[in-house]
């Protein structure tokens, strides 16, 4: 399962969430003080915890993040932090091989983990009464995991599989890391989070347990419980369980800030399918301080006047209107450790082309450049935004993602009323003024799918076991 | 958010099945946008929420479940109008037919219907699946937001219009993205599959439709189908979220009172046959993967044995990092990354599959193992023990399966359509404890037999064979 906001460009959803991304949100009604009721505390050797209390059942989300995600590997190791991931689940002196998972089963619960540029989380959602039985062995594999040659010579092999499943096979997939990889030059969001293949096939246990040694300690995780539990109680249990764990010194992250583009770049990639496709990458701002900064949330508000809902620009115009596109999207991501990236896609009708399709997204973007938007397409995205907010306490994992999210790249989960706030703000001068600012040509990469008749043979891929 | 990697084993998603109906394939979480607010009010924990029915005066049958502790609604109304019910000269139309309802209806044009579901926050989506169609709507309470809202999917559920300008632009998007399916792997391997194990049943037509039977859809065709299916008689409405019962009572009146009535008895599907002998087909394509789909007609939703096989099923391939199929193909020989079997039950006779990928020159090896392991598990049946986990899995896992407003929509919705008991939840822990080792055998042979499965393999590396 990729848990992709850039999937959405690919197969745009109609009309769910808003404002993609930046996942902000604003209350017009009154509620009390957003975060009034998370409890906060940090142990001694540094981890932090997080509490939401939801008494609606008897049930507990526990989540444990990892500030460490793919945005800190190495050339040659790329992929190493989803390995990891994987080969968390294989065991410890106290905790056998695929234990972790049968003990949460047992107990009713469901588990998984998942990786990200900027991030790593393993969660677990069960009954309330079982909470510290998981805790206990979160902390246990935060210390004492053992990687052994034979385990990760098997789970290697799943990564593969999983990275030709979500990648290799699919040609979206494929246009999308593509264009990540020509849009940055130098910063390591360039690298797909499974890993290019190669570095894959030519990984070590030993490039695994570096990992585990260099980012996996107290001092770098979060653990955040959304559920039916006090905060005291889980301070008890974080305490004594996590709290024995000594702090390690994390290594320093280097910006490595990309390079202003010097202009244009396209890219072809040829992969079997029917319909061609394009994906068009803006170099523009990220978040970085929540309370000062106003363009973040002027984009947030231009993706959602883009493709908000079905009837949003994107959609109306090129899809409805002049029927150019079968499907026409965009998104923006402004919340990572990264560069920030708005873009655009799209698949031409039968009969249009790449180019005509590619100059009408264009123009969509200009024309709110040169007009500006309308007073009520402002107010249907922010009304969206609110009701996003509403709805997304009905999920106790939303919640619970959502604070880890922000935490593991240094945003505190309280600039969650912040960024509602400054939403809010967003005028519709502003929202013009960032559609001129920074939909140019030189900041843009394009990389466009040509279909390829499934009769013709791929290149064979090296065979893996050309790896020793 | 950017692009995020699970270690998830659970199946890509399979066309033509409603996750609801399915049994025991985890939900995968689904990441909406969150954010955090206020703690919720206590709902009375353990308690398993009364379910309020009756019918509405057009004689659409009503579920409702009151609950006050979030300021939001949803609203479902749904009819036996699935692809179920489509035939295979006009396969496809039972799918047009709904998604046409919310594109012109009641006097709204299509921008319109979106906008002003846009403009209070609210969401509406069609539901659509092989026995199910219909309508589900999300909103805050507040008079305003909800008022319009309702307003809205009353037009689309009563007063279609099917313009017939958007019906001839959404043929040509239809038939655009069936020739783009039909270059995937793993959408041909399901298409081939479905067909193989039905052999001329409406259920084994794909849900969209094929490109020659959709372009030869008309707008008459959908007013027919409508008229037919569309009826107050065979509606169900489920509600679950903060209104009164009195309040409940109205809205269910507003969303049927205008509904086509029915014309004569209600439509039927013809029964499924059992499978005569085993089938298999293997299929050519460019893909590095080979997609392996085994399986056969599993049962009713009203089969005496849905809880064994529930059970069951969870040992064989349904309970994830717990199941022997992720077992043996992936954790022992790292052969996949998923690997799962299921069973679909439906108002006749659902699928029962098994699934996995595999690198193309490993896909023998793979299939294999997994009918071994089948055979195994069908020869003796799970040991003691992993029943035990099963169960105690299921059961203990019970809190999970209600502790939304979404997740208990979604069961008031299942349980109105298929007629399942009211205490459906109350009994659900009951049911799953009281099944044994003996029971899942019986049931299994019952309704899996190894000498009369389809196996349908899609991808590289094969050579192609035709259909026995």
């Amino acid at each position: 399962m990729i848990l992709d906001s850039s999937m959405r460009i690919f197969w745009p959803r109609r009309a769910s969430a808003p404002a993609l991304g930046m996942i902000v949100v604003l209350v017009l009604f009154a509620v009390p003080a957003a975060n009034a009721s998370v409890h906060e505390y940090r142990l001694e050797n540094g981890m932090r915890v997080l509490v939401k209390e939801d008494h609606r059942a008897p049930v507990v989300v526990s989540m444990v993040w990892y500030g460490a995600g793919s945005v800190d590997e190495f050339n040659g190791t790329t992929g190493v932090a989803h390995v990891l991931e994987h080969m968390m689940f294989k065991g410890t002196a106290k905790v056998p091989a695929g234990e972790f998972s049968r003990r949460v089963a047992r107990a009713g619960g469901r588990e998984n983990a998942f990786t990200s540029r900027d991030y790593t989380a393993y969660f677990q959602t069960l009954h309330r009464d079982k909470l510290a039985m998981v805790l206990e062995m979160e902390a246990d594999r935060m210390a004492n995991l053992i990687l052994t040659k034979e385990t990760f010579e098997k789970e290697i092999k799943v990564v593969m599989e999983e990275r030709r499943l979500r990648t290799d096979d699919q040609p979206h997939a494929l246009v999308y890391e593509t264009l990540m990889a020509v849009a940055l030059r130098t910063h390591p969001y360039r690298h797909p989070i499974i890993g290019w293949m190669n570095d894959l096939q030519n990984m070590a246990v030993t490039d695994v347990s570096d990992w585990y040694r260099r980012w996996y300690a107290p001092n770098n995780a979060v653990l955040v419980v959304v559920g039916d539990i006090s905060g005291e109680e889980v301070i008890g249990h974080a305490r004594k369980l996590f709290g024995t764990i000594e702090p390690r010194a994390l290594p320093v992250r280097k910006p490595q800030n990309e390079p202003d583009q010097m202009g244009e770049r396209r890219v072809v990639v040829k992969a079997p399918s029917k319909l061609p496709h394009i994906l068009m990458a803006y170099r523009v701002p990220k978040l970085l301080d929540p309370e000062l900064d106003s363009e973040p949330y002027a984009l947030d508000v231009l993706e959602g006047v883009l493709d908000g809902h079905d009837g949003a620009r994107l959609n109306a115009a090129l899809v409805r209107g002049t029927r150019m596109a079968s499907s026409a999207g965009a998104g923006y991501s402004g919340i990572g450790r990264g560069p920030g990236v708005f873009m655009l896609s799209g698949t031409p009708s039968e009969g249009r082309s790449i180019a005509d399709l590619e100059a009408a997204l264009k123009a969509e973007v200009q024309r709110i450049a040169t007009e500006g938007v309308r007073d009520d397409e402002l107010r249907r995205v922010k009304a969206q935004v609110v009701s996003a907010h509403v709805y997304a306490r009905d999920s106790m994992f939303a919640q619970a993602r959502h604070m880890g999210s922000l935490e593991s790249i240094g945003l505190s989960h309280r600039s969650i009323e912040t960024q509602l706030r400054r939403l809010r703000e967003v005028t519709a001068e502003q929202v013009q003024q960032v559609a001129r600012r920074y939909f140019v040509d030189d900041a843009l990469t394009v990389a466009v799918l040509e279909p390829q008749p499934l009769s013709v043979k791929r290149q064979p891929a090296a065979p893996e076991d050309s790896r020793h | 958010m950017w692009p995020t990697i699970h270690r998830c084993t659970y199946a890509v998603r399979v066309v033509d099945v409603s996750r609801s109906a399915r049994i025991a394939v985890p939900d995968l979480l689904r990441l909406a946008a969150a954010i955090l607010v206020i703690a919720v009010g206590s709902r009375n924990v353990q308690a398993i929420p009364p379910i309020e029915s009756w019918q509405t005066s057009a004689g659409a049958q009503v579920l409702f479940v009151e609950n006050h502790d979030l300021p939001m609604l949803d609203v479902s109304v749904e009819f036996p109008a699935g692809s179920g019910f489509d035939s295979a000269r006009k396969s496809g139309l039972a799918a047009l037919t709904q998604h046409m309802r919310e594109l012109g209806a009641g006097g709204l044009r299509e921008d319109e219907i979106s906008q002003r579901i846009a403009d209070v926050g609210a969401r509406l989506r069609g539901r659509f699946d092989t026995d199910r169609a219909g309508s589900h709507l999300r909103t805050l309470v507040s008079m305003r937001e909800r008022d319009q809202a309702l307003d809205v999917l009353a037009r689309v559920l009563q007063r279609p219009e099917f313009p017939q300008p958007a019906f001839e632009r959404e043929k040509a998007r239809i038939v655009a993205n069936l020739k783009e399916a039909d270059t995937k792997p793993d959408i041909l391997a399901n298409r081939e599959f479905n067909r193989l194990v039905y052999r001329g049943h409406p259920y084994g037509l794909r849900s969209s439709g094929e490109v020659d039977t959709v372009a030869g859809l008309t707008r008459a065709d959908l007013i027919e189908f409508f008229a037919t299916h569309y009826v107050a008689e065979q509606a169900v409405v489920a509600i679950m979220g903060d209104v009164t019962r009195a309040e409940a009572q109205q809205i269910a009146e507003r969303l049927t009172q205008f509904l086509p009535r029915a014309r004569g008895p209600a439509p039927s599907l013809p029964l499924v046959t059992e499978l005569e002998r085993a089938n298999s087909v293997v299929v050519a394509h460019p893909s590095s993967q080979v997609h392996i789909l085994i399986g056969t007609p599993g049962i009713r939703r009203d089969d005496p044995d849905y809880f064994n096989l529930l059970v069951g099923n969870y040992v064989l391939g349904g309970g994830g990092f717990a199941s022997r199929l992720i077992k043996e193909v992936r954790q022992k020989r790292g052969l996949a990354y998923s690997a799962y079997s299921y069973f679909a039950p439906l108002m006749r006779t659902g699928l029962f599959q098994i699934g996995l990928q595999t690198r193309g020159d490993q896909a023998q090896t793979a299939l294999k193992v997994v009918m071994d392991t089948v055979k195994n598990f069908l020869d003796h049946g799970p040991s003691e023990q992993e029943l035990e986990e099963a169960r105690s899995n299921l059961a203990g896992g019970f809190p999970l399966r209600i502790d939304s407003n979404r997740k208990i929509h979604g069961y008031l919705a299942l349980i109105g359509f298929y007629r399942l008991p009211l205490t459906y939840l109350d009994d659900f822990v009951k049911n799953v404890e009281k099944v044994n080792v003996a029971d899942v055998r019986a049931a299994f042979s019952r309704h899996v037999r190894i000498e009369r499965l389809v196996t349908v393999m899609v991808g590289g590396g094969l050579e192609a064979t035709a259909q026995r």
